[in-house]
């Protein structure tokens, strides 16, 4: 069937934050291609640079700009789309479509929704509304009711009685969410909710209910089938982005599936969902008999079994998370084809793009298990909780695929940190902690159970107390049971080896059990012949002969169902789960240098772990192994297939860090040796070779003891920087600006032995920071790219706003920089990607981190400079690089962080010497100005309407430095507020302003004002001594006011900016651009 | 390892070694593979599958124990012996009343665990199903084709019943457990002929309110002494050419026009009977995820539903005055047929589901009104009372 669309719009996701990662790169990616194959004109709107879909070859023309109302129209002006497409960027993309779409705009251009109906989505998303529809059809909701303000909201908590759940309308990812169960809890919860919308739903808190999803498909004939269900391991109340998730579920029966099946599809029909839904159960595990007079009586007053107890907690009427899982669990390209559904097409016209040989309209059957297990990076925020509930807090997730629960889990608890061997190791300190970690749901509570477990306490007792399922306990304990009985009887026969393989443990884990290395476990391993078996994910379960690529690793099988690749093949590696450090911008290197081996007529085999990826789709490899990129795992595939080689160095840190390993082992690793490698990171080593260079490096040192620590620094002067090689808690980087910070610090957060040195390197301040960016072969540079920071050093490489080309840089610096490169390369005989951070002072580059792999940059400065690094980096392992010449930019492109501290409660907003933001957008622009403005607003909620500012500024120097740009904004007409020495300083300074009161002092002050929304941005500069973490003699994190006043901030959706060199950047560009300023320009016409 | 090892051996000599977790048995019979995910208690209790050593594809079954015989298809286990890739022996669910290791011990069904029960589906789906045998006792046995025995006879009812409306759950005295009632007056007859009929088709006819007549495979049905207003053919095992004495009944109740619906081999038999052919097909359909189409000719929109379906045997000429009514989206074979004029009709898969999804219930509906059967109320709930939820069905 033909469609009549011509061009049509697609809103992606922005920038990722906790809630939005990289599956709506995967989701968006699919849509472009399913449109572009009945060629549609496509258009893009999203300023993530780092995603695969907003590649050049992708979507016709692509818009770097920020997914919102305003910018969205101007292009829907520009381009005249005919149709717009809203579920493929999550809920960011949602909202800016409802509001497009109330705002008359769609109408006034004739622009058509796409998929399904708009009415329903605006059903969907009004909880009270919704609940109302679903009672309407017989749909059992959970007693509830909304508010808008705190009495009525406890009006309605009376009605419904204790416990509740609070949830804010409208939000990401469960934001601002929780259980009360009392009046006070109500609210604490209930006023923060409103903080972010306008509107709260109360409703039955349903105490250890199983919480079940569905992934629904229709097409507009209301032909409808559920793709995939999953179960979460952790009962509701526990968000499901934050949730240890099992697909299929595991504990339900035919009729309990089935009846669950066809609500979710009834649901869905309801609506008139054209394309994908997800459907939220919660299923009661001990159902009540019927009330009387409810059904048909029982005269015997016998019990009746089989009673179906649920409620419909959450309906998505998008892509979502889960169908990401659900499509990587199952193998059905759900995004793809719910793109061709709102197209008009039907199911049984589209394709299975995995079997090739059966249509769209039918359920995967599995034969495997999948456990997805979140990632969290709650220690990389001071102050944060650890505490998970109905709010989402993970950054990234894993997916593992086995043929017993025990493989799949013990394979995700690997994946997921890539440190942790198993699920029975943890460093659990006494039992009192094991306990604690049991009842309190935080991200150690799968350990805290198989800890328990080992400790004796009955599966029924961690039942009870945590609600999970009996079901997933009795495996747990069976893989506690077996680790137990091989610690009683070590003999490594093939038949305990292969009981303890098919249980899941890793050849490391085994050989910590019995004292052995994990070289000679896998030696002996492969003597018996026990190794694992390749299966394909077919979504038929074996019943047809599916022409797939998409493996995984099992021992519970004894044959393989693909045959080796041999030579012309070249493995991979990706990045993991995403992570703060490691993200979509490691894929996008990773898709990219998969596509150029093929260019180069190779086969490309792609190993990864994370569902949400563009790296795992289906057509991205001629393999795609869902595994753990471990050395085992990674070893037993390259061994497998007979590779040619293997590309550790575009998936980022994790990858990297087994070039040692696999090149001890004798692999071929495509590109710098290992060696080099090693001596690039080796401290030691690689500062012997700067010197040897003669390239400067900031003065550094390893200790061992707390005295030559601080001789040193008393040597070279406060402050410096110091890195525990091993932390207890907290932070891995610390600035210590005095004797007193850095005594404190590395006595009580770090261990400082012999074994385990601190590093300290004199801190430079004021110094500016600059990246290098480049691809050698042999040593020799063939492109190379120099990007600014517009912060200073001192804020993390990933956390700093970045601009290319750069702005306030000498021709002379950059020509340093290439020079000191070109030495660095030349020594280490670099072939492939590298990254170099500099530190510029006085126009005197210092080195201060080289990372021979591609960088997080890479996406970035590819697309400014309209090269693909990657693909160049796969040239120069093929030995087929050419050097690229430098043509200067007829643009600029500005990059800025995504922080998601709104998610994180208690988490200090304040940028550091770690990493914190968990995604970045970048934005074009004919000048520096013009590209940050639009950078920032892709980034913040940003209303160029509100002129009213609130500025805090800490100390003298920032007073001072800030001063001119106050005047500047008092110019622009803003309406000033400080805070009391600030307001006095500006005051002083014949600078108009209103002194507000501080935090903790009594209202109106600062607080009042941020959380009333009454200023548009707030600028909060900390003394630079005292920022967080820094705090005097103090570990870890004291309450101050600028803390107060920073949170609030974030809490309200109000931008804020903790950096000098930032914020008077973006007050500059204020003054020379209004909203209507900025242009709406495609990426090609910014490259033309 | 505590657990004996057995092992199943194909017709072709290919032996697959693994644990025993059933009875100490050794069995002869047909080894098929199933796909679903869930219902392995409905399907172990599906008399379709007599005579048959059933290969799971799902690797861990047993996971939700076995609930009560009012929850089965039949009142045993009917499969010759189970083979599944990891059997839970510690499962977890509210209705469950014993493990399914201990349910096939008691039964005297042979079950055995393999791991690699993909290598083994993939060689029936190359080679066709097989006959196998699966020895976990101290004996050989003889490979044996059920097919060439009269396995509707076997597991048919041998006398008639009756059910009536349900109001209460209970058991019925001499065959298993379903939903029976007190007789009530003014309610209509639905003769339900019994070629290995599932329970689940009781349910969904009781729950409209029918009063349901079980007979035997072999009644003449035209020759019944009571009054009622359609008959429904039911599912069974095996060849349906081997149901001959059916096949020449329901020639009978089709030239008297009383209303019929087909229902699996009831599809197959229906067909036979008005001269059309049926074949083997080379691995069957065993899954909850059959997708069929319905032949529309208003409009060309054709509307797919996802079915249960468990037959070795297939339509494959469509007999005269009939038009196919269905058909399977994946491989194109017939999964359904209707007369032109007359509400005589027939579906190859499983409209009552159990296991496997609900989305064909409203054929019952269907072939009802065709039959000009009043529906009071237009549908009832499923399987088992659900609670808010009203039974609306999409009529045609």
């Amino acid at each position: 069937m033909k469609t009549n669309f011509k061009k049509i719009l697609i809103l992606g996701s922005g920038a990722l934050k906790i809630g939005e990662a990289g599956e709506f790169d995967y989701s968006g990616s699919q849509a472009v291609k399913a449109l572009k194959e009945e060629k549609i004109k496509v258009i893009l709107v999203n300023p993530n640079i780092a995603t695969f879909q907003t590649s050049k070859t992708l979507a016709d023309e692509v818009y770097f700009l920020p997914i919102d109302s305003y910018f969205v129209e101007k292009i829907i002006a520009k381009e005249r789309p005919d149709g717009i497409m809203l579920s493929f960027g999550g809920q960011t993309a949602l909202n800016c479509g409802l509001e497009l779409y109330e705002k008359g705009i769609l109408k006034k251009y004739n622009v058509k929704v796409l998929g399904s109906p708009i009415s329903s989505i605006m059903l969907t998303e009004d909880r009270e509304k919704f609940a109302k529809h679903l009672r309407n059809i017989n749909i059992p909701v959970p007693p509830s009711g909304s508010a808008t303000n705190l009495k009525e909201a406890k009006t309605a908590a009376e009605k419904i009685g204790f416990p509740l759940m609070v949830r804010a309308a409208f939000a990401l990812g469960g934001q601002k969410s929780g259980v009360a169960n009392n009046q006070r809890e109500l609210e604490k919860i209930v006023t923060g909710a409103l903080a972010v919308s306008p509107q709260v739903l109360i409703e039955k808190y349903l105490h250890h209910f199983k919480e079940i999803e569905y992934e629904v498909v229709r097409d507009k004939f209301g032909n409808t089938v559920t793709v995939c269900n999953m179960e979460n391991l952790d009962p509701l109340g526990i968000h499901t982005g934050d949730s240890i998730v099992i697909a299929p579920s595991q504990t339900l029966n035919n009729e309990e599936y089935h009846r669950l099946r066809e609500a979710s599809i009834k649901i869905v029909q309801s609506l008139k969902i054209v394309g994908e839904c997800n459907v939220q159960f919660a299923l009661n595990p001990h159902p009540n008999p019927l009330p009387k007079g409810e059904g048909a009586p029982s005269p015997s007053g016998k019990v009746r079994d089989g009673v179906l107890d649920y409620f419909v907690i959450e309906v998505n009427a998008r892509l979502s998370r889960s169908s990401a899982l659900a499509s990587k669990a199952t193998g059905y390209p759900l995004a793809y084809v719910a793109a061709k559904l709102a197209l008009g097409k039907s199911l049984l016209q589209t394709e299975n793009k995995i079997t090739k040989v059966t249509q769209s309209f039918f359920e995967p059957a599995l034969d495997y298990v999948v456990v997805k297990m979140p990632r969290w990076d709650l220690a990389k925020f001071v102050g944060a909780f650890e505490h998970i509930g109905s709010a989402m807090k993970s950054v990234g997730e894993v997916m593992a695929i086995g043929r017993s629960f025990e493989e799949a889990l013990e394979k995700a608890v690997r994946m997921q940190s890539g440190l942790t061997e198993s699920v029975t190791d943890n460093g659990f300190k006494d039992s009192r902690e094991i306990k604690m970690y049991l009842n309190i749901p935080t991200p150690r509570r799968i350990f805290a159970i198989t800890e328990s477990i080992k400790k004796g306490v009955s599966v029924g007792e961690i039942h009870k107390i945590t609600g999970i399922d009996l079901w997933f306990l009795h495996r747990i304990q069976n893989i506690v049971n077996i680790e137990r009985r091989f610690l009683k009887n070590k003999t490594l026969s093939r038949e305990n080896l292969l009981n303890l393989k098919q249980t899941g443990f890793s050849d490391k884990k085994i050989g910590s059990l019995c004292g052995k290395t994990e070289l000679k476990i896998r030696r002996l391993r492969k003597d018996l012949g026990v190794e694992p078996f390749v299966f394909a994910i077919d979504t038929l379960a074996g019943e047809v002969p599916a022409k797939t690529n998409y493996l995984y690793l099992t021992y519970h099988g004894a044959h393989h169902d693909v045959t080796p690749l041999g030579k012309n093949a070249i493995v991979v590696l990706g990045s993991g789960p995403y992570h703060i450090g490691s993200s979509v911008e490691f894929d996008w290197s990773c898709v990219h240098a998969s596509l150029a081996l093929r260019r180069h007529g190779k086969q490309s085999v792609i190993i990864n772990c994370n569902p949400e990826t563009v790296s795992t789709d289906y057509d991205m490899s001629d393999r795609l192994y869902f595994e753990d990129l471990s050395f085992e795992t990674v070893a037993d595939i390259f061994e497998f297939e007979k590779a040619f080689g293997l590309v550790i160095s575009v998936g980022g840190q994790r990858p990297n860090n087994l070039a040692k390993k696999l090149s001890e082992a004798g692999f071929h690793i495509l590109g710098t040796k290992a060696s080099d490698i090693d001596r690039a990171e080796d401290r030691n080593e690689f500062s012997a070779l700067l010197d040897k260079l003669d390239i400067l490096q900031p003065k550094w040192q390893s200790f061992t003891s707390t005295k030559e620590a601080l001789k040193f620094a008393q040597r070279e002067g406060f402050p410096v920087l110091v890195r525990p090689s091993y932390v207890l808690s907290g932070s891995a980087m610390r600035v210590c600006y005095n004797r007193e910070q850095l005594f404190d610090f590395i006595s009580k957060a770090a261990v400082l032995s012999p074994k385990h040195p601190v590093t300290i390197s004199k801190y430079i301040e004021n110094a500016k920071e600059l990246e290098f960016d480049a691809v050698a072969q042999k040593g020799e540079l063939m492109i190379y790219g120099i990007s600014e920071h517009v912060e200073n050093a001192g804020v993390h490489s990933g956390d700093a706003t970045i601009v290319y080309p750069t702005q306030r840089v000498y021709a002379s610096t950059e020509f340093q920089l290439r020079e000191i490169s070109k030495k660095i390369a030349r020594e280490l005989s670099i072939t492939g990607p590298f990254n170099i951070q500099f530190l510029v002072k006085d126009n005197i580059p210092y080195v201060i981190e080289v990372n021979l792999r591609a960088s997080r940059t890479f996406p970035f400065l590819s697309k400014a400079m309209d090269v693909n690094f990657p693909e160049i980096a796969v040239d120069s392992f093929l030995g087929k690089a050419k050097t690229h010449n430098f043509i200067y930019p007829k643009s600029v492109l500005v990059k800025s962080p995504q922080f998601s501290f709104s998610r994180l409660l208690g988490a200090d907003p304040v940028l550091r010497v770690e990493m914190s933001s968990t995604g970045e957008a970048a934005c074009f622009g004919r000048d520096y100005d013009e590209a940050l403005l639009k950078s920032i607003l892709s980034t913040n909620k940003f209303d160029f309407k509100n002129k009213n500012v609130l500025l805090s500024l800490g100390g003298e120097i920032n007073k001072a430095k800030f001063l001119e740009t106050a005047g500047l904004l008092f110019s622009l007409g803003y309406t000033i507020f400080a805070t009391d020495t600030t307001g006095e300083f500006l005051k002083k300074q014949n600078v108009k302003c209103t002194t507000v009161r501080k935090a903790y002092q009594q209202s109106p002050n600062a607080l009042d004002i941020i959380e009333g929304k009454k200023v548009a941005f707030v600028v909060n500069l900390s003394k630079t001594e005292t920022a967080a973490g820094n705090g005097k003699g103090k570990i870890g994190h004291i309450i101050t006011d600028g803390f107060h006043i920073r949170r609030a901030a974030v809490d309200s959706q109000i931008p804020l900016f903790t950096d000098l060199h930032l914020a008077r950047a973006f007050i500059k560009a204020l003054a020379r651009y209004g909203v209507k300023d900025l242009e709406i320009k495609s990426y090609k016409v910014y490259l033309n | 390892m505590k657990s004996k090892t057995a092992k199943l051996i194909l017709k072709d000599g290919s032996q697959y070694i693994g644990e025993s977790f059933g009875a100490e048995k050794s069995v002869a019979g047909e080894v098929v593979f199933a796909t679903g995910m869930v219902g392995y208690p409905e399907a172990l209790t599906d008399p379709s599958f007599k005579g048959q050593i059933l290969v799971l594809t799902y690797p861990l079954v047993g996971n939700y124990g076995v609930p009560k015989k009012e929850f089965w298809e039949s009142s045993k286990i009917q499969v010759s012996g189970l083979v599944v890739c990891n059997y839970i022996d510690t499962p977890s669910h509210h209705a469950m009343q014993t493990t399914l290791g201990k349910w096939l011990k008691k039964e005297g069904i042979p079950a055995l665990q393999i791991k690699d029960t993909r290598a083994l589906t993939q060689k029936l789906r190359n080679e066709g199903v097989s006959l196998g045998k699966l020895i976990a006792g101290r004996n050989n046995v003889a490979f044996k084709n059920p097919n060439l025995r009269n396995l509707v006879a076997e597991v048919s009812t041998k006398e008639i019943y009756e059910i009536y409306p349900h109001l209460v759950f209970g058991s019925h005295p001499k065959h298993a457990p379903y939903i029976r009632g007190r007789r009530k007056e003014g309610v209509q007859t639905i003769v339900l002929v019994d070629c290995g009929l599932k329970y689940n088709i009781i349910r969904r006819l009781v729950a409209r309110k029918f009063r349901v007549m079980v007979v035997p495979w072999d009644t003449d049905v035209t020759k019944l002494d009571f009054p009622f207003s359609a008959v429904v053919l039911s599912n069974g095992p095996g060849d349906p050419q081997k149901a001959k004495i059916t096949i020449a009944n329901v020639k009978k109740i089709i030239a008297k026009k009383i209303p019929i619906l087909g229902i699996c081999l009831g599809n197959q038999i229906l067909t036979l009977a008005q001269g059309g052919t049926t074949y083997k097909l080379k691995f069957g359909h065993r899954s909850q995820n059959q997708p069929v189409v319905e032949r529309r000719t208003k409009n060309k929109i054709q509307k797919c539903y996802l079915t249960t379906q468990n037959h070795g045997f297939a339509v494959n000429k469509i007999p005269n005055g009939f038009k196919e009514w269905f058909y399977n989206a994946n491989d194109g074979t017939n999964e359904g047929i209707i007369h032109e004029s007359l509400p005589i009709m027939s579906v190859q898969f499983h409209p009552e589901s159990s296991p496997g999804p609900l989305d064909t219930d409203w054929v019952f509906d269907f072939f009802l009104k065709k039959a000009g059967i009043h529906l009071t109320p237009p549908s009832a709930p499923l399987s088992l009372p659900r609670r808010g939820e009203g039974g609306e069905v999409e009529y045609l």
